[in-house]
């Protein structure tokens, strides 16, 4: 038996549409939330709740809405970020494409708890079939008073606006989509100041992920605590996964956090195992950004533990051995994949994405490509596996945005956990190359 | 007021001064170098990454250690925070990661380029960098082009700073030029062949660390060493009318804005910054144009900073490596 | 460009309706929507002339849509097929044959990724993530996501499009309109 929060009705007909969302008791946590909660309530429910970001960072949401600035006279925006481009992440295009209703009364609760009048969905551009879904279910919501002025005569007012990107991957790094909001190129910001402070326009701003912003529902539905009880820790609720690559179920599950990684890749109820009967390779856990680790680590923490679908089970052990459950971008690999190969793809990813603005992710996203690529051309060096080392530890930390990290953790685990791989491929000279 | 220390100096400083403000006013080995950031450009800094530090405790209130270097260009003194520039080898270490970075498409061709002698990246790469590059692909090349009249771009030396783009949003109304694509094929560019022709766009060529953008009227003439710096004025209309001339004898071959030590335009005592106009930078060329005020000590740190090389065998040193690097690049 | 460079009515009651959706003297946030309007009413693509538009529409400078158009890879800088067809390559779509299927294509219309078949009915285009990576490979054409691809799936749907001959861009000015708010 699994919990099932955002997916429950999922599978009911007309689910899509607000007669069938609502005959499932749509929109009357909204109705409950206007109704009898004040904002700072919900705020302390969503608090309680332990819910945490669930983009791929994971910080505490209740945390981040306490940050919101609240100056007199200025407004305050909450935008959604549905910007989803993780590879491996297909989570909230599923949620939005076949039950859009649940996204737009989590953003109605959400901007009455952080008192916005005025929200936005930010869509990727290359998903605008689910832009029109949404844009339908939320004229359905205006035509029947669950948005515009006055919803539901409580005298909140809210107009809440989708608004489409059009191709760049690091607009889902919060400030880069609000810079793609104002109009501009998806430069990441520079931090201080937090979008909180000086946010869209300048003003106090919060920005969320689909999966949050719609988890928003059922914690003020049932209680920050009873939300809390699901789970394991400070890893609480259900997260939705999205998984791909050689299993035999790929698609997107709703699981109570806390179900063991092995259970999740074999049981006939998620994954279904390997295809075609292969032996695991290996899994990227949470989408392309995070560490890639072998059956033996991704199955069992370096303790011998069994690993857990949690934040904190993911992690253990740290990048020696352990990773992250990031977007929750699962993507599985069987015994004939090339890890250098995937390697490659990725960087390859992260190169084309990378916006220029710092220098560390302009240019060494695209040397380590071309030095992958040599590698695959069968040209490359012992010294050329520790120069992609020294690369990937150039650009770590030393960004204005997290793609750098989001590049450098990748190619830095899979030489950790699969340097005979690369040395397979590489012939044996240790000086580098280059030039004086 | 927040008190700060950077490498082992302490000092007090105004509330929002940045890390990078705070060493300018202790100065020598405690300044990071910085590429990007420009005092006079509101928004400037953050990109280069060559100002970053290790800031080893976050405040006397938050006394933790921030995770990751920052650049000091941006990062706000908070008051106990304790800096460190030269004295953290992982800094260094860090930081010649950076100048890797921005040396690995870098044409390297100072022995034909007019920045030689007063460029930022020279400096940098001649006190961070490796003598040997470990990039063996392709450089990024673009074709040169002139923007205006006056103006040389010559993307293939750019670092991305956003200076010239900052200078164009902040003193040239109507901006023309820009920042296009993304990524390692980003460029300033004006997309289409667009002249950019405000009264002040000179000043792109004031800012520009490198030799990305060069002054028409002065390319090839001569090295900049070879000519001696003089302050002088005049009374302009447009703007403040404070130049350096440089001269050969008796000819003016460039006039430029009066740079610091850290090659930014000095400042009045206001706190203006001494942007210069087109028609003092270009159209001024003869010595009787100006009010010579006498010989200009340049204080930077450089190639040029003492107008002279030490001795006469240094000299013929350079020359010679010069020539060298200059035959080479012919060659290839 | 021989046509006059202006939006069909309908194209710019959509543009009055999206930049009213942002605060007074922020018409410029509608400047990614726009120009993807722009591409649905010129042939799928954005020549100067018709940023230029877009920037007096947006009252901006003109620099200020270059800059943007060429920043988001959904913008086509140069001439496209009537039918760009967009096919994801990275992690989950690789390893699930996205080679196989790119290959396939190729071989189908004769072109290679970022050429345009000399009829101009097709431009074959490699695509970075499209967050369809349950149901790989897969490709894009217009709106519509074609997932779980084989060959035959694959040409039928080629077929079709040359069958059908109409220009297939990612937003169109009627889809738009059947949105109320």
């Amino acid at each position: 038996m699994s919990v099932k929060l955002l997916f429950e009705h999922l599978d009911k007909p007309g689910i899509r549409n607000l007669e069938g969302y609502r005959s499932h008791g749509g929109y009357q946590t909204l109705e409950k939330a206007l109704r009898t909660l004040k904002p700072d309530d919900i705020t302390g429910e969503v608090k309680k709740s332990g819910l945490r970001g669930r983009g791929g960072a994971g910080f505490p949401t209740g945390m981040k809405w306490g940050f919101l600035a609240k100056p007199e006279g200025v407004p305050r925006y909450l935008v959604c970020n549905a910007d989803e481009s993780e590879p491996g992440t297909f989570k909230d295009r599923y949620l939005m494409e076949h039950i859009p209703h649940l996204l737009i009364e989590g953003m109605a609760i959400s901007s009455f708890a952080l008192g916005a009048e005025t929200s936005y969905i930010y869509i990727r551009g290359e998903m605008m079939y689910v832009y029109h879904i949404l844009q339908a279910a939320i004229d359905e919501a205006y035509a029947n008073n669950l948005l515009g002025s006055n919803i539901m005569g409580s005298g909140f007012s809210l107009d809440l606006h989708v608004h489409c990107g059009a191709g760049a991957y690091i607009c889902g790094e919060e400030t880069a989509l609000l810079e793609s909001l104002e109009g501009k190129r998806g430069n990441p910001r520079i931090k201080p100041p937090f979008p909180a402070v000086k946010g869209l326009w300048g003003c106090p701003t919060v920005v969320n992920n689909v999966e949050t912003i719609s988890a928003v529902v059922p914690i003020v539905r049932d209680g920050g605590d009873a939300y809390a009880r699901i789970g394991i820790g400070r890893s609480t609720g259900t997260k939705l996964i999205s998984a791909s690559g050689h299993i035999n179920n790929p698609g997107v599950y709703e699981i109570e956090l806390g179900l063991p990684v092995e259970e999740f890749i074999y049981s006939e109820q998620w994954c279904g195992g390997i295809t075609k009967g292969k032996k695991l390779k290996a899994v990227v856990a949470g989408g392309s950004s995070v560490p890639v680790l072998p059956a033996e680590l991704i199955l069992k923490t370096a303790a011998g533990e069994p690993r857990l679908m949690t934040y904190e089970s993911l992690s253990d052990g740290g990048f020696e051995t352990g990773t992250m459950l990031g977007s929750g971008g699962f993507i599985v690999m069987d015994e004939d994949t090339s890890i250098v190969k995937n390697l490659w793809n990725f960087t390859r990813f992260y190169h084309h994405e990378s916006c220029g603005q710092c220098s560390p992710c302009r240019e060494g996203t695209g040397w380590m490509e071309k030095v992958l690529h040599k590698i695959l051309a069968g040209k490359g060096t012992r010294a050329d596996i520790d120069l992609l080392w020294d690369i990937q530890k150039n650009i770590e930390g030393k960004t204005i945005c997290p793609l750098g990290e989001a590049a450098a953790w990748p190619v830095a685990a899979a030489i950790r956990h699969f340097r005979a791989e690369f040395e397979e491929l590489t012939s044996q000279i240790t000086e580098p190359a280059g030039q004086v | 007021m927040p008190k700060v220390t950077i490498d082992g100096h302490t000092l007090e400083v105004e509330e929002g001064t940045t890390i990078l403000q705070a060493a300018r006013m202790i100065g020598g080995e405690a300044v990071p170098p910085a590429m990007c950031y420009y005092s006079g450009l509101e928004t400037s800094g953050g990109y280069c990454r060559t100002c970053i530090v290790e800031v080893s405790k976050g405040s006397e209130k938050d006394p933790r250690p921030m995770p990751k270097p920052v650049p000091s260009c941006r990062q706000v003194v908070m008051d106990g925070m304790e800096v460190k520039n030269t004295t953290s080898p992982k800094l260094l270490e860090a930081r010649a990661g950076v100048v890797e970075f921005l040396l690995i498409n870098h044409p390297l061709d100072c022995p034909v380029c007019d920045q030689a002698g007063e460029c930022h990246l020279q400096d940098l790469s001649y006190e961070h960098g490796l003598s040997k590059s470990r990039y063996e692909f392709k450089r990024r090349e673009f074709e040169k082009i002139d923007i205006g009249d006056k103006i040389k771009l010559h993307m293939t030396r750019c670092i991305l700073c956003y200076r010239c783009v900052k200078v164009a949003d902040q003193l040239c109304p109507g901006r023309v030029h820009g920042v296009i694509n993304r990524g390692d094929v980003a460029e300033i560019s004006t997309y289409i062949e667009n002249a950019v022709d405000n009264e002040m766009s000179g000043n792109m060529i004031d800012v520009c660390p490198v030799g990305a953008l060069t002054d028409r009227t002065f390319r090839f003439k001569s090295r900049v060493w070879f000519t001696k710096p003089v302050n002088a004025h005049r009374t302009c209309e447009t703007c403040c009318g404070r130049v350096a001339l440089w001269l050969s004898g008796d000819e003016v071959l460039r006039v430029t804005g009066r740079k610091d030590a850290y090659g930014e335009l000095e400042k009045d005592a206001e706190g203006r910054t001494g942007w210069i106009c087109n028609t003092c930078r270009f159209d001024k060329k003869n010595e009787a144009d100006w009010t010579i005020e006498g010989p200009r000590h340049i204080d930077r740190h450089s190639v040029i900073s003492q107008n002279h090389y030490e001795t006469l065998k240094q000299l013929k040193i350079d020359i010679s490596r010069q020539k060298k690097l200059s035959e080479k690049a012919h060659n290839e | 460009m021989d046509k006059e460079v202006r939006f069909s009515d309908d194209a710019l009651q959509l543009v009055n309706r999206i930049t009213s959706r942002y605060p007074e003297g922020k018409q410029k946030s509608a400047i990614l929507p726009v120009l993807h309007i722009a591409q649905a009413e010129f042939d799928g693509w954005l020549p100067v002339p018709v940023m230029d538009y877009v920037a007096g529409l947006l009252r901006m400078q003109t620099i200020e849509v270059y800059e943007v158009a060429s920043f988001y890879s959904m913008f086509n800088l140069k001439p496209v097929g009537k039918c760009l067809i967009e096919v994801c390559h990275t992690g989950p779509c690789w390893l699930s044959g996205s080679d196989g299927l790119l290959s396939y294509i190729e071989k189908k219309i004769g072109i290679k990724p970022g050429e345009t078949s000399p009829d101009g009915m097709f431009t074959l285009k490699t695509v970075e993530c499209l967050a369809s990576c349950g149901t790989a490979p897969m490709m894009q054409i217009g709106e519509k996501y074609h997932e779980r691809l084989t060959d035959e799936k694959c040409g039928e749907i080629l077929d079709a499009c040359r069958e059908n001959g109409e220009r297939v861009t990612h937003w169109s000015v009627k889809r738009i309109q059947n949105d109320k708010a």
